[in-house]
């Protein structure tokens, strides 16, 4: 009886958390486009975002880059395929790491600190005293996040991906002999615009992902410095298995 | 001026996202912002096993144009390409789908005519020949049938 009693509160325990999500995302949907958006906090979090994730993912781009030149070089020679290294990184760049590596980055980044800025907002009751002045605190402090993180995912994946590229140019043709003509020849017949779309897609989705679930964990934190910590450390634990398994689906729906 | 320079990073980070964006898409990924200012021919082949659109049409090993749609007519495909303007291809002109070395994608070659009339725009080109089926060759091959020939 005991056992069925817990199974049972657990049930409702998670179909409410999942509920407060969705409400929570549906909230701050409808805010987003019901009111006019506050630009220049957007742009304030755009280069919060965005800017100033710029370098990390630059250096993590080009070295992703590199090592896929690498392993896709040893992989490929086992075979006689060397030809095919542009297309292969280049797929795996657009398509796959890209926007999952850049997202996880700015998880990393900019996501933890959202998500503990909004908490700490929370305890020290200025949220509250949003409301108390009448003010939308999803207006002014959720959407500009949100809309600010899908527009500057995709581009910071472009970023990785192109810096990327080049990555493994430097290393297929420079240090491994490939030839240039051969890099990136065979990468564009391979590579079509679908492929591009396909990882714009799927970083929208990562950016809405991330923000999401950041605000979210730092909207409704717990008090105290412990409530704050565990907040951020969730935020960014659930957004990061979030993004590998909505990239699963997503590829999959689209493959 | 803080608030100055914070638009004036956002502008470059756009700038430079937007830039990468383009660079895959329509330099890796071929897509056409501006329309191609060529012409175009068709032909009906029996066979495009393999051909993509996007494919190369060349003579010569030089790119001349590309593949733009393939479509059932009268169960043969009816292939569409897009030729780049000045290249004039005579109305005799022989087209054949071939591979690129062994493993490689498909193209369409054109070998050149001799005849003094031009395909015109939206013109039909006549002969046109399938790919090499290599899987039949080796069947053929493997029951001898190559030599009866």
């Amino acid at each position: 009886m005991n056992l069925i009693r817990i199974i049972g509160r657990a049930g409702v325990r998670l179909t409410r958390n999942l509920g407060s999500y969705g409400l929570f995302l549906m909230n701050t949907l409808f805010w987003t486009f019901s009111s006019p958006l506050k630009t220049g906090r957007v742009i304030e979090q755009m280069s919060f975002i965005g800017v100033k994730s710029t370098l990390i993912v630059l250096l993590t781009g080009a070295f992703t880059g590199m090592v896929l030149g690498l392993q896709g070089f040893y992989a490929l020679s086992k075979f006689g395929g060397e030809a095919m290294l542009g297309p292969t990184v280049a797929l795996s760049l657009i398509r796959e790491i890209g926007p999952v590596i850049s997202a996880l980055m700015v998880t990393g980044r900019a996501g933890s600190a959202l998500a503990s800025e909004i908490g700490i907002m929370r305890i020290t009751e200025q949220i509250d005293a949003y409301e108390v002045m009448a003010l939308n605190p999803y207006r002014y402090l959720v959407v500009p996040n949100l809309v600010a993180a899908v527009l500057c995912f995709p581009l910071l994946a472009a970023l990785f991906d192109v810096l990327g590229i080049w990555g493994g140019y430097v290393v297929g043709v420079k240090l491994l002999g490939l030839s240039p003509g051969t890099y990136f020849g065979e990468m564009t017949v391979y590579l079509s615009s679908s492929d591009v779309f396909h990882g714009i897609y799927k970083s929208l989705s990562f950016g809405l992902i991330v923000a999401w679930i950041c605000c979210f964990k730092g909207f409704f934190t717990e008090y105290g410095a412990k409530g704050v910590s565990k907040a951020t450390t969730q935020a960014v634990v659930i957004c990061s298995v979030l993004i590998l398994v909505w990239d699963y689906f997503i590829t999959s729906v689209s493959f | 001026m803080k608030r100055f320079d914070t638009e004036v990073l956002v502008g470059l980070f756009i700038i430079a996202g937007i830039l990468s964006l383009g660079y895959l898409s329509i330099k890796l990924g071929k897509m056409e912002i501006i329309g191609s200012n060529g012409y175009e021919v068709y032909a009906d082949f029996t066979n495009v096993g393999g051909l993509k659109l996007g494919a190369q049409v060349e003579i010569a090993g030089i790119e001349i144009g590309r593949v733009k749609s393939m479509t059932l007519q009268d169960y043969k495909a009816r292939v569409l390409m897009d030729i780049h303007k000045g290249v004039m291809l005579q109305d005799d002109v022989i087209l054949s789908i071939k591979t690129k070395g062994l493993l490689g994608e498909k193209y369409v070659s054109v070998q050149p005519g001799a005849s003094d009339e031009t395909v015109q725009p939206g013109g039909r080109i006549r002969d046109a020949y399938p790919p090499v089926d290599i899987e039949d060759l080796i069947a053929k091959f493997a029951f001898g049938k190559v030599e009866e020939k």
